[in-house]
């Protein structure tokens, strides 16, 4: 990656994001696992809802995880996660999705748009989560659905929100529409200046 | 000794009459030993017309004389009538009522109409030199060889037109004629040549040989023979995505089987014409069958791929193991190219340390073969003193065969890691001294995400034997694995976003990340250590 925050990714926020404190972490002289393997691309406002920014993580050998930005509301400080459901309508449910063989036959397949999954919060705030990218359900992650805090703790590796692989011919094209990391660093800083500005 | 008799005179004299040779004689004739053949063709054509006279004699006798029984005269006058027809499409065609001189004169300058020339031109001293000098340009190392030849696949054709032929006329003697009597151009040919080769070259011929020259003959001229077979039994004509032409021998063969004699009959000259030109020799090509060299080698770098690291057409490094271990072999034995395999294999930013491991190397169309075991043990220091991110030990030529005892035990064997972890949280030596407790940890891995891309999504239960600590500092250690082969260390430490449970970072509740991978062993006894 090359804006690479020079540290472990999973932990340190974006500039001017708040974040949850991690435990008293070093920073190791090599590049962390999620910068040393993946290319970080962002949304904003997903669905035009503001700050419900995602991050999606793309593997050099163009698998997607997709996980939320550290600006996304659920990680603001002082806000709970009351439950996470993978049921995205009454007949469709991420959990169902299963992937057999070396091709990935009977996978679900996304679009940028495909709801992921809702994260209800204990203030009654619902979010719902985007693949933002195109291409097959690989897995969802159900650690998630029994420990909701690691979606906290660590939202850009235990606590990742689904897998992805995208058709191999569109593995470049798929992240045309994305933020890079600094583009999306531009956003958030201006997003934070308009509020100082409004109040 | 003249091979044939009586019996054969009728046969023989209706194929040389047609424009046969007098080898294809002897093969109709089911002449099945070696010596005849051998005879050179003008002896042979000699030998052939002395016998013969007397049969036209006799023949010329028969019809001149009233027939003592009428059903032979029947016979005789029908087969007249045949060839007559024949000699009617095929030009200069001598039929068996024209005059014998011209005849013989005829079957002197005339291609054989079945053989296409194979067992005449090609069967002469000159011919076999020719080859054998293209066998000893080709630079090949060899102590035996296997001679293949391929003729035309029309000539299939010829020969199937030629029998039917001689069965008809059999027949009318109340005798039979299988396919199975009549000796195989193949093997007519290769009594000739074997020993002409074998003299030439100096070396026996053997079936088992993995020296082979191979000789393909075409014949331009008649390469629409096979055509009408097509319209027959299209099924036996489905084009294929690596054969030139849909006229294969094979076929050509199976059509045969299967069409109708009538129906053969009717769109194919029994005998066959006389062509104007020899066969032409398409190619003579030398091939040595494969060697195997096996070995182990150690991996020094953290920068060296096993195999070329190459994606969309772009090298990402220049250098790999298996081309570090084959380039010089590959000059040595030059070869054409090579196959590399190995029992597992390392990611590129690992070291393989300790015995080594384990690999063998096919070298495809080697030229050079015979090395002693001194040459081998050179060769080993040849590729240590090329480089300094690998080394190779235990060099040796093995058998294609013994190459499966490398793979049988990727599986079931443990193999030994050595890793140098980082932790987020400042640990002290008793942190980790527990480590060094655990015997057989089962952990469920689901396959990496790094890998996911290329292999099935599965949980694979694995376990780790047992581990031990050695303490670096606040934020390091170093540990040792031993493990059930296919499981995936790095997964095993940083957790691969929690994929693989347990993992160094749940059992220590830190977040853990590996720096550095050696494998310390790869638990696999083949090939056998040798003695420096």
């Amino acid at each position: 990656m090359e804006e690479a925050l020079g540290s472990l990714g999973a932990e340190v926020p974006a500039p001017g994001v708040a974040v949850a404190t991690a435990p008293v972490a070093v920073e190791s002289a090599v590049p962390s696992l999620v910068d040393r393997y993946f290319t970080r691309w962002y949304k904003a406002d997903v669905k035009g809802k503001p700050c419900e920014d995602h991050c999606i993580l793309q593997h050099s050998n163009r698998i997607c995880v997709i996980t939320l930005a550290e600006s996304h509301p659920v990680l603001q400080s002082g806000k709970t996660i009351k439950s996470i459901s993978y049921q995205i309508s009454n007949n469709c449910s991420r959990l169902q999705n299963k992937v057999s063989g070396k091709f990935k036959r009977g996978a679900q397949f996304l679009t940028e748009l495909a709801p992921l999954c809702k994260i209800y919060c204990s203030d009654g705030e619902e979010y719902t989560i985007s693949s933002c990218v195109r291409g097959r359900l690989m897995e969802v992650n159900e650690n998630i659905l029994h420990e909701p805090s690691i979606l906290q703790e660590k939202p850009s590796t235990e606590g990742y929100i689904a897998v992805v692989l995208p058709k191999f011919e569109e593995s470049k094209s798929i992240t045309e529409g994305l933020l890079t990391q600094k583009q999306y660093e531009e956003v958030v800083v201006q997003r934070v200046s308009a509020t100082a500005a409004t109040s | 000794m003249f091979p044939l008799t009586e019996e054969n005179k009728y046969v023989a004299q209706l194929l040389f009459s047609t424009g046969t040779c007098p080898r294809c004689i002897f093969r109709f004739c089911g002449v099945d030993f070696h010596a005849p053949y051998k005879l050179s063709y003008e002896e042979l054509l000699s030998e052939l017309q002395k016998f013969l006279e007397t049969e036209k004699g006799e023949l010329i006798l028969e019809v001149t004389n009233p027939p003592p029984k009428k059903i032979r005269l029947d016979e005789l006058e029908d087969g007249i009538d045949e060839i007559d027809n024949l000699s009617q499409n095929g030009e200069g065609r001598v039929s068996i009522i024209e005059d014998g001189s011209i005849a013989s004169k005829n079957s002197n300058l005339n291609v054989c109409n079945v053989c296409l020339g194979i067992l005449q031109e090609f069967c002469e001293k000159e011919f076999i030199k020719k080859v054998c000098q293209k066998v000893e340009a080709s630079g090949f190392e060899f102590t035996n060889l296997v001679f293949s030849v391929s003729f035309p696949p029309q000539q299939s054709v010829r020969e199937h037109a030629a029998w039917l032929l001689v069965k008809q006329e059999m027949g009318k003697q109340s005798l039979s004629l299988g396919r199975n009597d009549i000796v195989q151009l193949k093997e007519a040919y290769k009594w000739i040549t074997h020993p002409l080769f074998s003299e030439e070259l100096g070396v026996p011929i053997d079936g088992k040989s993995l020296f082979e020259v191979s000789v393909v003959f075409a014949h331009p001229e008649t390469v629409e023979d096979c055509h009408f077979l097509r319209a027959t039994c299209p099924d036996c004509f489905k084009p294929a995505k690596n054969k030139q032409s849909v006229f294969t021998r094979m076929a050509v063969m199976k059509a045969l089987n299967k069409i109708k004699e009538e129906d053969f009959r009717k769109q194919f000259p029994c005998p066959p014409n006389s062509p104007k030109a020899l066969c032409t020799v398409l190619e003579t090509e030398c091939t040595h069958g494969a060697v195997f060299v096996a070995g182990r080698y150690n991996k020094y770098s953290r920068s060296l791929p096993q195999t070329p690291w190459i994606i969309d057409g772009e090298r990402k490094l220049e250098s790999s193991v298996e081309e570090l271990i084959s380039d010089p072999l590959l000059t040595v034995f030059k070869a054409e190219s090579f196959n590399f395999s190995s029992s597992g294999r390392e990611d590129v930013d690992v070291r393989t340390l300790g015995n080594g491991r384990p690999f063998a190397i096919e070298l495809v169309n080697p030229h050079r073969v015979h090395f002693t075991s001194q040459e081998i043990k050179e060769l080993q220091q040849k590729i240590n003193s090329s480089s300094d991110k690998i080394q190779v030990r235990d060099l040796q030529l093995v058998t294609r065969e013994a190459i499966g005892h490398m793979k049988e035990g990727e599986e079931e064997k443990t193999k030994t890691y050595s890793a140098l972890i980082w932790t987020n949280k400042a640990i002290q030596k008793e942190d980790i001294e527990f480590l060094n407790d655990i015997k057989d940890l089962t952990i469920d891995q689901k396959t990496p995400l790094r890998v996911l891309h290329r292999r099935p999504l599965a949980v694979r239960t694995r376990t780790i034997h047992s581990m031990e600590t050695c303490y670096v500092d606040e934020h390091h250690f170093r540990l040792c694995l031993r493990t059930q082969a296919g499981t995936y260390i790095k997964e095993f430490v940083h957790g691969d976003f929690g994929r693989t449970k347990p993992n160094i970072g749940t059992l220590m509740n830190v977040t853990a990340d590996i720096l550095e991978l050696d494998v310390e062993s790869v638990d696999v006894d083949w090939p056998p250590a040798l003695d420096d």
